[in-house]
């Protein structure tokens, strides 16, 4: 079936590119810290509004 | 920087221009080419939009200041724009979306409501109906939630000016253009992938520019750790643009037509069609809402994500075990019995991800139950934690293929797609749109009592709906095969028609209950976006108290 043929291999790439995707995220470190990056995810940093206008968009 | 640097146009401002100007020019002449009316009608469509690009971006050079900073005082300058409008555009395709389902399912309980035009027939609003729930409404939620997550959590202002309003005004110029198109009569014919070659073309400028937009943002972010979230709406993005291409690939009859013939033919397009229709629901209505769920969800309950670690094992699970699910939809068919079996057996696989995934979301909660008996909105997320549990128990369960010869064809099939639509995807998109709306306005949510309306009135349309499916799904399925002693069939298909009716009936209520549920969340939104401004609270506060 042709369309296989190129359906399995692509389906093999995109799984290879995420494998390089995930080794890249443990090479740098991605999850060295996974409790803080949980919690980090929490914080907020909002920019209070200069009185009399707002930022720009 | 000066605090009186003199305004100048940027460069993206100047090239964007004039790129419209140009497409502007090239749909013109489209249009006094065009072949048939759908095509000449979309073109001046798509030249009125270049024209009126051009007013957006000289209006906003007049308004904006000469420099729009990256950070203010320190702290990141956010861009909402946006997000704003696609945040409310996804509340209006919803209504529209929801009430054509209603429509529909009336259709099928009473034919005589198909009133024997071309325009209002069945095979015309279905794709109506799927389009606007899945791409306008649902598209509309993540672009709005994935342009706000990324950059809260990148601690970035988004990455360029004109580019996130490029991806948010052409996204929603290409649901005008698919559902103008359906009601005309243009579509190939491929379900969830009915546009044109000429609307698959625009979409896919617009989802490159979304890509780009986000994976800039990211590039630039402030906060080393990509978030988990990030990289659920990154699959989805990258995921859906190989899908895109690779369905819609198509010879156009003429190059100032809409039709078009798809390139493969027979159980080759058959066999790419699921390969993209699952993967759509794997990658737009499974991981895009993961990543909702996994921001929204710890935010509103103000508790970090029960094991962070499982949410990135469910990540990769997913990334590594999805792709292959698509043949199940072709049990039974020429297509080869190894590659029914290999979706099959991907499916089943689904299990550990998908429930691993959902009882991350659910234990969140852990320690913080009490929330649920005073806040709506988290509530509603909750449940759609829980319809996501059990439409991917029931999915891979029908993707066995002794259970499939039972289910295929039924309703049984449009049950489980509404569990998991309505219940999974349309309760996690509310609550996110409950939380995103009052935050990104700077408001306070109109009314908590009014969310707790939406909440149990949709939940009873959700039940009627999908139960009623169940039953007439199973009831048909019986009936089609049930032979007599002689050999014979015992139920000619209508005899199995007629019997549908009550439960069609029961669908339709259930419908009706889900858009009254939403038209109650607009009147909401509504409200909140109209009422004055409140100083920006910290997020993730159910109803911070006036001080």
């Amino acid at each position: 079936v042709t369309i296989l043929l190129f359906l399995v291999p692509l389906a093999l790439a995109l799984g290879l590119a995420a494998l390089a995707a995930f080794l890249w995220s443990l090479k740098v470190g991605q999850f060295d810290d996974l409790d803080g990056a949980a919690h980090r995810a929490l914080l907020d940093d909002d920019l209070r509004k200069p009185p009399g206008g707002s930022a720009p968009e | 920087m000066p605090a009186h640097a003199a305004k100048q146009p940027t460069e993206p401002e100047v090239l964007l221009g004039f790129g419209l100007a140009a497409a502007a020019a090239l749909f013109l002449f489209a249009v006094a080419r065009a072949e048939d009316q759908a095509f000449a009608f979309h073109m001046t469509l798509l030249a009125a939009a270049s024209v009126g690009g051009i007013f957006l971006i000289a209006n906003r050079y007049i308004s904006r200041p000469a420099a729009i900073p990256q950070e203010i005082a320190g702290k990141p300058n956010y861009s909402y724009g946006p997000i704003k409008f696609a945040a409310l555009a996804a509340m209006v395709w919803g209504i529209a979306g929801f009430l054509v389902g209603v429509i529909i399912a009336s259709q099928l309980a009473f034919p005589a409501l198909n009133f024997d035009l071309p325009w209002t027939n069945f095979g015309r609003l279905r794709p109506l109906h799927t389009s606007a729930v899945i791409f306008a409404f649902g598209g509309n939620v993540l672009i709005a939630t994935s342009f706000y997550v990324v950059q809260r959590t990148c601690r970035a202002r988004l990455a360029g000016e004109l580019a996130p309003w490029f991806v948010v005004l052409g996204y929603n110029l290409f649901i005008v253009i698919a559902g103008t198109g359906y009601l005309l009569g243009v579509t190939q014919s491929k379900e969830y992938a009915e546009p044109e070659w000429y609307a698959d073309l625009f979409l896919t400028v617009v989802w490159v520019v979304y890509l780009v937009v986000f994976l800039a943002t990211i590039w630039k972010r402030k906060e080393p750790h990509i978030f988990v979230a990030n990289w659920f709406y990154l699959a989805f993005i990258v995921t859906i643009a190989v899908l895109h291409l690779g369905n819609n690939a198509a010879l156009p009859v003429s190059p100032f037509g809409s039709r078009s013939y798809v390139v493969w033919a027979g159980v080759q397009d058959a066999m790419i069609q699921w390969w993209y229709g699952h993967n759509a629901v794997g990658f737009f209505l499974t991981a895009g809402f993961l990543a909702i769920m996994y921001y929204f969800v710890p935010k509103r309950a103000e508790r970090p994500i029960y094991s962070y670690r499982l949410s990135i094992i469910h990540f990769w699970a997913l990334v590594f075990l999805y792709i292959w699910a698509g043949p199940h939809h072709l049990h039974y068919t020429a297509l080869p019995d190894w590659a029914q079996t290999l979706g099959m057996t991907f499916s089943v696989m689904l299990w550990m991800p998908s429930w691993g995934g959902m009882i991350n979301g659910l234990m969140t909660l852990s320690g913080a139950w009490d929330k649920l008996r005073t806040d709506p909105v988290l509530r509603m997320m909750v449940v759609s934690l829980a319809f996501y549990g059990m439409s991917t128990f029931e999915g891979p369960l029908m993707s066995i293929r002794a259970v499939n010869s039972l289910s295929h064809y039924t309703d049984w099939t449009i049950g489980h797609v509404h569990s998991g639509a309505l219940g999974w995807v349309g309760y996690v998109s509310f609550g996110a749109l409950y939380c995103l709306i009052p935050w990104i306005y700077d408001r306070k949510l109109y009314s908590l009592r009014l969310v707790d309306w939406h909440f149990w009135v949709s939940t009873l349309g959700i039940v009627l709906y999908v139960s009623a499916m169940w039953v007439s799904g199973i009831l048909q399925g019986l009936m089609w095969r049930a032979y007599n002693a002689l050999g014979f069939l015992e139920y000619s298909f209508i005899e199995s028609a007629e019997a549908m009716h009550p439960f069609y009936v029961i669908r339709a209520l259930g419908g009706l209950l889900f858009l009254a549920g939403a038209l109650i969340m607009a009147f909401n939104i509504w409200m909140t976006v109209r009422s004055p401004a409140v100083a920006p609270e910290t997020q993730g506060r159910a109803a911070p108290a006036a001080a």
